[in-house]
């Protein structure tokens, strides 16, 4: 099957099954991708994926773009999450370079990761929500994304597509607006939270909705690659933030959640609990804080990071690091590595292959959206229609983590 | 279960398939090591299955293209999420015969991610079920992944390549 040719239909005029094309743009599957669906009744008899309407080729631009230029091509694969991106790519080139990272920069980091762990949370359950039938929920909770994209705003200035932090650290220290921002999330959230799951968590016509409809065993889930809330939904506690702990995730306490049979509702639960782990390391993270020196927001690696202008200006040395920088002339080892870090959706890793140039020889984001949506059109099979829109809902397919 | 480490790994496998194993080395901690592509199945089945290593999860296909080589080189990571290590198998086979057998029948995930790596590298995976471009479209007629195709158009005079870096 072609792209731009959406329509097959079965051919033999004795069948009785209906072909529907579900996508690319329905409103149901919230974001550009498609699926052809042989339908017998309202009962999906198979199915068929079609996917990569918003490639962008990223893969082959960060071929070439130096280091710093490619922090805006991750934003844009889980923009719900981008700031976990972010972090995710300059971690991976600061593995590369051998950077260690101040303790201060660490916690902010994660500060900024787990704020952007509960908006990706917010919008899958609310969605599960809305497509359930419960739009008050969705409204409700929808408006602490508002709040944490205020809070990006402070930070780095930018709401969606975040570009935030750089190659060895953040470019600004955080403002103390940006604190009482997050002081004030944390106190109001877990109200609204805790109202959310209230109307949620024991409400009979959504239990009846989403319990036991697209159970995974553990076994499918591993071997279709699955990471995330939807592997811990099957009760695999398998989370990169504790498994290969990275920006000192090991200095916090929290839990990994786990469900049991990997249906919906286990998958909404994990997401839910998810959130509450999250408020708890932000809250533990800026208790941390208070013990660390004030003002550091970045290593000290001069031949990196690029300075503030006011050094440019004034300073021999910062000019020439600042040129070599932006000319992407930075001495980076002859190396391959890969880092993964747990993203909104699950295992998002980068592969990158550094030759000396200007540029990566080669960079390949493990993009868990991708991994975990090739079982949509197999687990659909035999599945009412209905249940397979929030099936796709409780996945969480971003479309351009899926297309990168 | 105890922590396997590398050292256990490469004597591990060391024993079981001698010299078909080759290039182990172990950047940043992540033990990295080459077969050839008859080999790569036996390879992948043994590190799937073995109780002592047990690396069942597949987490990441693809390819890296090296002209000057004439090389394609398949890399697959593998991670043991019981003792939580990870491996990464290299396959180099060549560019203009660039054929290998499928993973397809040991991991589901396989089954996108060769079909992205095909898509992108026109690496032919031999045996899987539906080996069909799967981001780009069907009449592309090119894997644009493969380092001859420029980025920009080459047409374009304020747009080379080489103002960009490489």
């Amino acid at each position: 099957m072609k792209h731009n040719q959406p329509v097959y239909t079965d051919n033999d005029p004795q069948s009785e099954l209906v072909t529907l094309n579900l996508g690319p743009t329905h409103p149901a599957t919230h974001g550009v991708f498609q699926n052809v669906l042989q339908l017998d009744g309202e009962r999906i008899v198979s199915g068929v994926s079609t996917i990569g309407y918003i490639h962008r080729a990223f893969e082959k631009i960060a071929e070439h773009r130096p280091f710093y230029q490619i922090t805006p091509l991750t934003d844009r694969l889980n923009y719900c999450s981008s700031p976990i991106n972010n972090m995710g790519w300059h971690m991976t080139v600061e593995k590369l370079l051998n950077i260690q990272i101040p303790k201060r920069v660490d916690y902010l980091r994660v500060i900024i990761m787990e704020l952007a762990r509960i908006s990706d949370h917010i919008i899958c359950n609310t969605i599960i929500a809305q497509d359930t039938g419960a739009t008050t929920t969705f409204l409700y909770l929808f408006q602490f994304r508002e709040h944490i994209y205020e809070i990006y705003e402070e930070i780095c200035g930018a709401r969606l597509t975040t570009n935030i932090g750089r190659i060895g650290g953040l470019e600004r220290d955080f403002n103390d607006i940006a604190f009482a921002k997050i002081n004030k999330f944390l106190k109001e959230f877990p109200v609204a939270l805790r109202e959310f799951e209230s109307l949620l968590n024991r409400n009979r016509i959504f239990i009846d909705r989403t319990a036991g409809v697209a159970e995974v065993t553990q076994e499918n889930a591993l071997s279709f690659g699955w990471t995330g809330p939807l592997l811990r939904a099957t009760g695999v506690d398998y989370d990169v933030r504790t498994s290969e702990p990275y920006s000192s995730y090991q200095d916090f306490d929290f839990e990994i959640p786990v469900g049991t049979s990997g249906d919906i509702y286990d998958r909404y639960l994990v997401r839910n609990e998810e959130m509450w782990q999250s408020v708890r390391i932000i809250e533990q993270a800026l208790e941390k804080l208070k013990s660390e020196p004030a003002g550091i927001f970045h290593a000290d690696v001069p031949e990196f990071y690029l300075p503030g202008k006011e050094q440019v200006y004034n300073n021999m040395e910062a000019l020439i690091y600042h040129f070599k920088i932006v000319m992407g002339e930075i001495d980076a080892p002859k190396a391959e590595v890969y880092h993964a870090v747990e993203g909104g959706n699950g295992e998002l890793g980068f592969y990158l292959i550094n030759d000396g140039g200007r540029t990566p020889y080669r960079l390949h984001f493990r993009r868990p959206s991708f991994i975990n949506y090739s079982m949509f059109a197999k687990m659909s099979e035999g599945m009412l229609l209905s249940d397979a829109i929030i099936n796709m809902s409780s996945m969480n397919i971003i479309a351009g983590e899926l297309d990168a | 279960m105890a922590k396997a480490t590398n050292t256990e790994i490469i004597d591990l496998l060391g024993e079981k398939f001698g010299e078909q194993l080759f290039d182990v080395t172990e950047p940043y901690g992540l033990l990295t090591f080459s077969t050839t592509k008859d080999k790569v199945i036996n390879a992948l089945t043994f590190l799937k299955e073995n109780g002592k290593i047990n690396f069942n999860f597949l987490t990441d296909l693809t390819a890296v293209h090296y002209p000057e080589k004439n090389q394609i080189a398949v890399v697959y990571h593998l991670h043991s999420m019981v003792s939580g290590i990870r491996v990464r198998l290299k396959v180099f086979i060549h560019e203009n015969e660039a054929t290998i057998p499928t993973a397809s029948t040991l991991w589901n995930s396989a089954n996108w991610m060769e079909r992205e790596t095909y898509d992108f590298f026109g690496v032919k995976f031999e045996g899987h079920p539906d080996l069909r471009r799967i981001l780009n479209m069907d009449d592309l007629g090119v894997h644009p992944m493969l380092k001859q195709y420029p980025l920009e158009d080459p047409n374009r005079v304020d747009k080379k390549d080489e103002y960009f870096g490489r």
